[in-house]
């Protein structure tokens, strides 16, 4: 651009494009300024695949109703009540509308997946996932003339007298400095940075694994921070669910899930029994499980199985470890085969009538006389062969963030930035207290960065 | 088939079944994601429904250099050739698809030489237009054969396909879902219906579904021409050349434009596709058949053109050649695909119905 651009959002995921573009077709000039390359832009909306939404009778891919209560109770039930209700029913109310915006923006959605029936009411998915939303989006980005510069990492923003006066950033070895309008940061949160995340949470979290982009380490948000950015969310907590222990480092995505827990016994390296594995449905309990793991030796965790249990679960990216008996399985997982055997010998000796068994519903076939019960699904692992996989936690998010109001825009004391909004990820901590709701990450950051846009646009014209 | 290609291809298969964010966008994915392992066969079957339509490439989480390194559409092309190669009957000739574009360039010359030289040698004392130079009988003598013993190699290789999938005995619905499936391309149609990923990296297009069909139709309308023609000429005595408004002028005219169109464009999109999506070995193998389809509607609609002229001696040999090297190539040659994936989707279609 020979001039600076009106507005420069920070960030190229799914909150920064819905800003740009909203931004955009309000007449401004829009530089998004992505700090992966472009084979890995779209920060962690790469990996997404649905968007939650509410709405009064079958809307595109969506079945039924899903009202604005029955949204928002389900987000108080995984929050504990951790919940901005003002900014939570204006992200509620306004995903309504954001569907058709998005498809007139070229996203386009599928049916629920196979082994996802129950998100059929409530999640709108995308046809080819978070990766072809960003493509969508980046297309029509390119056609509204925004500029999209890659592999640029912002370091710094000038913040002086509750105003952003200058950008600084970094691309392929050179310094280079904007002075925009108006700002909106959509550049996530710091999970990326494991620095970080062991002074936050401990040194434990040097043995998590991240789910999404390494691109996400909280540059941004910790300059803002430094400078008294009003902040929002616990600062040593993050959203984390127990993945394959195989998963990469970053970047696993999806594929990388464990469903097999409900069906299992879980053991530390130790090989001993540590929580109760049947104690609710696998969407309801999945994300207390990355906890339950940090919390162990080594922070790892395996799950065992036998024959009769293996098709009752989505198949992982990885093969699980199989062996034709127990204490062949346990070397095969570096646990001690004899203490194994003892697990599992007490475990199934606390089994009893199986008849009643179903592996979609809490059947309440429990355990007696052993600790930790397991409550639900409790079946004896007999049959050979065996199966193991390897437990890590997997860190999807962090909760510190950019504290905003309700039109998207960052304060300091107690004053509003008068040129600096914030959406997705960097925000979502002014909603989200704890817990996770399954396709809210992307509502907010549909709304939000929607929300961003516009008034950026409005401060910038 | 070789060990490799079915391992990678089956490598990528888990990931795809573990991720399904593809779901929708063609037949392979809902197939994919019925099973839990995948058999040889099974992978055989994916392969062979793959339309190369891209769409979950371009939006695939995992393409390099992510350390999953997928790249789908390739995986199942080279599955795909492979499998062919495996299916050919005579078997000797499977090598044939390897060097499809150096057969293809051989058989234009040798048809050419040998047509040329009848139509010279054995040119009848009487005859009108095209039977001028070459009497019905040579004709008939050398395509007759030409076009039926390649179908009967074209059977034994889908008997051996079918075999290899699994496939029961066909009921004549599973054909008619196919040929209402291929009929409207509805594998390149990207599950919303705004078409395939091919020479614009993401953008979806119709193109390649469009050229695509305008060369089906065209293609059958050709042969529908010529069929009609031998109708006429045993049936009903009336020899050609026939005229502007009879029944192989009618099918055959739009059905030689339609051809051209559909092979040139398809030829310009393959320049602009990346090669990598696909088995790139043999992308000269696939541009020479597409251009030999363009070459042998081109020449027949020249010839029409040329009508009554000099000319006509020379390109009677040339657009006969062509035909015939299309037909003698026709089993190991790209024009197999249209036979794998007619048996594929009917396969799919079997399956579906006995779910």
């Amino acid at each position: 651009m020979a001039q600076d651009p009106d507005i420069v959002v920070i960030g190229g995921g799914n909150a920064a494009l819905c800003a740009a573009i909203t931004a955009a077709e309000a007449g401004a000039r829009v530089l998004i300024l992505e700090a992966a390359p472009k084979v890995y832009r779209g920060g962690n909306s790469r990996h997404t695949r649905n968007f939650r939404c509410m709405h009064q009778g079958p809307l595109g891919p969506l079945v039924d109703s899903y009202s604005e209560e029955e949204y928002f109770s389900d987000l108080m039930k995984v929050t504990g009540g951790k919940t901005d209700e003002q900014l939570a029913r204006l992200a509620i109310r306004t995903s309504k509308e954001c569907l058709p915006w998005m498809e007139s923006r070229g996203v386009r959605f599928q049916p629920s997946l196979s082994g996802t029936l129950s998100l059929a009411r409530t999640n709108a998915f995308f046809l080819g996932g978070g990766k072809s939303l960003v493509n969508a989006y980046y297309r029509t980005a390119d056609a509204l003339g925004i500029a999209v510069e890659y592999e640029a990492s912002v370091t710094h923003l000038s913040v002086d007298d509750a105003k952003v006066h200058q950008i600084t950033y970094e691309q392929g070895g050179e310094t280079h400095r904007l002075s925009p309008k108006a700002v909106v940061v959509a550049s996530g949160g710091f999970q990326a940075d494991i620095d970080w995340l062991a002074r936050a949470w401990g040194p434990a979290a040097r043995n998590f694994l991240i789910r999404g982009t390494p691109y996400n380490r909280g540059v941004v948000l910790a300059d803002l921070l430094d400078q008294g950015i009003e902040q929002v969310g616990d600062p040593t907590q993050c959203h984390a669910v127990a993945i394959d222990g195989r998963a990469p480092k970053f970047d696993g995505g999806i594929v990388t899930r464990l469903d097999c827990v409900p069906f299992s016994i879980v053991v530390n390296k130790y090989a001993e029994r540590f929580y109760d594995e049947g104690e609710d449905v696998w969407p309801k309990r999945y994300a207390i499980w990355g906890r339950l793991v940090a919390d162990q030796p080594d922070q790892v965790g395996y799950a065992i199985i036998d024959a009769k249990s293996l098709s009752l679960f989505m198949p992982s990216v990885f093969p699980p470890i199989k062996a034709d008996s127990i204490e062949e399985l346990a070397t095969e997982l570096d646990l001690p085969p004899d203490r194994l055997r003892a697990t599992v010998d007490q475990f199934n000796a606390a089994c009893g009538d199986t008849s009643g068994f179903k592996p979609t519903e809490l059947d309440g076939v429990a355990t007696d006389g052993v600790s930790p019960p397991k409550t639900n699904w409790a079946r004896p692992i007999t049959e050979p062969p065996f199966y193991g996989y390897a437990l890590r936690t997997g860190v999807t998010f962090t909760y510190l963030g950019l504290k905003v109001d309700e039109t998207a825009q960052c304060s300091i004391g107690n004053r509003p930035v008068s040129n600096l909004w914030a959406a997705g990820e960097t925000m979502a901590g002014s909603i989200l207290g704890q817990g996770y709701l399954a396709g809210f990450g992307m509502t907010i950051g549909t709304v939000f960065g929607r929300i961003a846009g516009r008034e950026a646009a409005r401060y910038a014209n | 088939m070789q060990i490799d290609l079915l391992q990678e291809a089956r490598r990528q298969a888990e990931i795809c079944n573990a991720c399904r964010y593809c779901e929708g966008y063609c037949s392979v994915f809902p197939a994919l994601h019925r099973e839990r392992a995948f058999a040889d066969g099974d992978l055989t079957q994916f392969a062979n429904l793959c339309h190369n339509c891209r769409g979950c490439y371009y939006a695939c989480q995992y393409t390099a250099p992510h350390e999953f390194d997928l790249n789908l559409p390739k995986a199942l092309a080279e599955v795909r050739q492979d499998s062919w190669k495996a299916m050919a009957w005579p078997r000797g000739f499977a090598t044939l698809f390897d060097r499809s574009g150096v057969a293809i360039g051989f058989g234009l010359v040798i048809a050419f030489a040998l047509l040329f030289a009848l139509s010279q040698m054995l040119r009848p004392a009487a005859g009108e237009g095209f039977y001028a130079y070459m009497s019905h009988a040579v004709m008939v003598s050398i395509f007759a054969p030409a076009f039926l013993l390649p179908l009967v190699a074209v059977g034994m290789s889908l008997r051996r396909y079918w075999r290899e999938v699994g496939g029961t005995p066909v009921h004549w619905r599973d054909l008619w879902e196919a040929c209402l499936s291929a009929g409207r391309m509805k594998n390149l149609a990207g599950g919303h219906g705004e078409g395939c990923n091919f020479e614009d990296e993401d953008r979806f297009s119709h193109g390649r579904r469009h050229f695509h069909q305008a060369t089906l139709y065209g293609f059958l309308l050709c042969f529908a021409s010529t069929t009609s023609g031998t109708i006429l000429h045993y049936g009903f005595g009336l020899e050609a050349p026939y005229g502007v408004f009879s029944l192989p002028k009618i099918l055959g005219v739009p059905g030689g434009l339609l051809l051209c169109m559909g092979t040139a464009g398809l030829a310009w999109l393959k320049t602009k596709a990346d090669p990598e999506l696909g088995a790139p070995a043999v992308w000269g193998g696939e541009m020479a058949f597409v251009l030999l389809l363009f070459a042998v509607s081109a020449t027949g609609l020249l010839l029409y053109a040329a009508t009554g002229t000099g000319a006509v001696s020379y390109l009677l040999a040339v657009h006969l050649a062509t035909v015939l090297t299309f037909f003698l190539l026709t089993p190991y040659s790209k024009m197999a695909h249209g036979f794998f994936r007619m048996a594929a989707l009917t396969r799919e279609a079997q399956v579906k119905r006995n779910q």
